[in-house]
């Protein structure tokens, strides 16, 4: 595989698309939230795309990342930048101490285990109150203002701020995937023994995966709590963990842009039914049922598919995506 | 003994998860869905009939047949796909029909009462007892050793008791293990059903009622070790203990612990306590 040093053709779509969206979006709000998700969903591919592991409690590190930012700006009224960086240090610690237990178990154990800290994570923030709120949520979080004129309460200097976080993050994720530690993890996914037995310390490779994608996933949630001012419970909550899922899988797992894509699409279908009929999730669930069903490699893979296809009949190597 | 009657209800929640997983490797998120639509099933059917028994065995049979024909029309095409799939299907199956419910029947749910006939104590001799709850026991242990004997005792339960151990080879052996996987899934919704339809006169009923009750049921399946129905059985009357205990010093915390004795035993033994693969 040659290395690709000009841009593949996904950013010249993606990027403007991007940077536009605030104006397609019926409110630039909802066009935040995706980037947020996006981010979020990102770091769950990362796990369950590119390593192969189905974690069903990536709530607790988007969670935990929320909640410290959060009382760091509330309690401590630090500068954001320090709130966010112990948010990801937080949400980090706890990928650290779950991903080393639960990885000692594989597939389906793997998967409660995660499920099964998320909820002990959920319970422990309903009980303390004085500190999360319990049920009411963690409220009043100020305006987060920046230097040069910023203004985070302003939607449209929300907007632009999450991009450009994004943009850093996608940068990171792009070259993480492109070096041999993200061969290596992909190596994994396909086949854990065999990757094994070609000399890859897959036990670390693993929890280094886990450790990164929590990481992501506690910085979307600081993110979240500073775009919102506000964090409910629910963070932590079992929804979390299936929005995530639901994302990721519309998008396209293990592909690089799916994620985004599928919390766009997650998030403007949402948008849409609720303003159509009441319930939303009826929809979603349908839409999810047909993806799993009929659609399995998602949005994103069925375009790569499409694409290795086409070159497969021009004679050009395929998968040089 | 409050702990009994609730470790009743997560025998019968668990040991269906458990048979389905066992044979069709599939972890079935939507359990406590049908959990749910067993409490309304049997709702519904009493407000209709006003036979408390008609109810009680009409319920779980009618959920199951939607149950089945849910497996064949949606996660039977999964098969021989990745095992993450039918498990995010079911998933996906949640949302569906707990919307549904919301929508035919509203979102606050309805409150219920224990059925005449049932409403009182009894006197144990060494305790007082809620009538009801001690109906449960009884009607939850005799269902569990009908598994028991159907699993274990009857040529169909010798298949499924194969077919745990290695599909593929009882298929070769000339068995139509498609049949057989929707059958066990039938069978597992009953029991989450009569869980369900059993547990709606105490808790009440509402479309939400499922949610924490298959996390519950999942925490029993592990500790018990999947596809075990005997671990299921002692998992699931240790869970109900030891919730019922804590929920008494701790109140909504004393949920947790289950999570953390689950944490404890994955670690200390590699497919919980009775599991064997």
């Amino acid at each position: 595989m040659k290395t690709n040093k000009k841009i593949e053709w996904p950013y010249w779509v993606h990027v403007p698309i991007l940077i536009l969206l605030p104006f397609i979006c019926p409110y630039s709000a909802l066009a935040t939230n995706i980037l947020i998700y996006g981010i979020f969903a990102m770091g769950f591919n990362l796990l369950l795309g590119y390593t192969g592991l189905l974690s069903f409690g990536h709530a607790s590190f988007f969670g935990l990342g929320a909640f410290t930012t959060g009382l760091f700006l509330l309690k401590l009224k630090t500068h954001v930048g320090v709130a966010i960086a112990a948010g990801v240090l937080m949400a980090t610690l706890g990928g650290v101490v779950i991903g080393y237990i639960s990885l000692k178990r594989r597939e389906v154990y793997f998967a409660m285990l995660t499920l099964a800290f998320s909820q002990l994570l959920f319970f422990i923030g309903l009980q303390m109150k004085d500190l999360t709120g319990g049920d009411n949520g963690l409220a009043g979080i100020p305006i987060v203002k920046l230097p040069l004129g910023i203004n985070l309460g302003r939607p449209l200097h929300s907007y632009y701020f999450m991009f450009v976080i994004f943009i850093v993050v996608s940068y990171f994720i792009r070259r993480l995937l492109k070096s041999p530690f993200g061969k290596a993890m992909q190596a994994v996914r396909e086949n854990e023994n065999r990757a094994t037995s070609c000399g890859y310390n897959t036990r670390r490779i693993k929890f280094i995966s886990f450790i990164l994608s929590t990481l992501i996933s506690g910085l979307s949630g600081s993110l979240y709590c500073i775009q919102l001012r506000f964090v409910p419970l629910e963070t932590l909550g079992l929804n979390t963990n299936g929005e995530v899922i639901f994302m990721t899988l519309i998008g396209g797992l293990g592909t690089f842009w799916g994620p985004l894509v599928g919390s766009s699409v997650f998030l403007l279908l949402i948008d849409l039914t609720s303003k159509i009929i009441e319930r939303w999730e009826l929809i979603v669930g349908l839409v999810f049922i047909g993806f799993i069903m009929f659609l399995n490699r998602g949005i994103c893979g069925l375009i790569e598919k499409a694409r290795s296809a086409r070159k497969q009949r021009r004679g050009a190597p395929a998968g040089s995506v | 003994m409050i702990g009994l009657s609730l470790g009743v209800i997560y025998v019968l929640m668990a040991s269906g998860l458990s048979i389905i997983f066992g044979l069709l490797r599939v972890v079935n998120f939507a359990h406590g869905t049908f959990y749910m639509l067993g409490a309304y099933g049997f709702f519904y059917i009493l407000t209709l009939s006003g036979h408390f028994w008609v109810a009680l065995v009409a319920a779980p049979i009618t959920i199951a047949a939607i149950g089945m024909l849910t497996e064949i029309v949606t996660i039977r095409p999964l098969y021989g796909t990745t095992e993450i799939n039918p498990l995010l299907l079911t998933l996906g199956l949640t949302y569906v029909f707990v919307d549904v419910i919301r929508i035919s029947f509203g979102l606050a749910g309805e409150p219920t009462s224990i059925p005449q006939g049932f409403a009182g104590a009894i006197d144990l001799g060494f305790m007082i007892f809620p009538k009801y709850r001690f109906f449960i026991i009884l009607v939850g242990a005799a269902v569990i050793s009908l598994v028991w004997l159907f699993v274990n005792k009857t040529n169909i339960g010798m298949v499924i008791r194969a077919g745990t151990k290695d599909s593929e080879m009882v298929q070769i052996l000339g068995i139509n293990v498609r049949r057989l996987w929707t059958m066990v899934f039938g069978i597992g919704i009953a029991l989450a059903s009569l869980a369900g339809a059993l547990a709606a006169p105490i808790s009440g009923i509402n479309p939400e009622m499922g949610e924490f009750t298959v996390i519950e049921a999942f925490v029993v399946v592990v500790v018990g070790g999947m596809g075990s129905l005997a671990g299921s059985v002692v998992a699931g009357l240790l869970v109900g203990e030891i919730v019922a205990i804590t929920t008494l010093y701790y109140g909504q915390a004393g949920h947790a612990s289950i999570f953390a004795l689950m944490v404890i035993v994955l670690l200390t033994t590699r497919y919980g306590l009775f599991g064997e693969a």
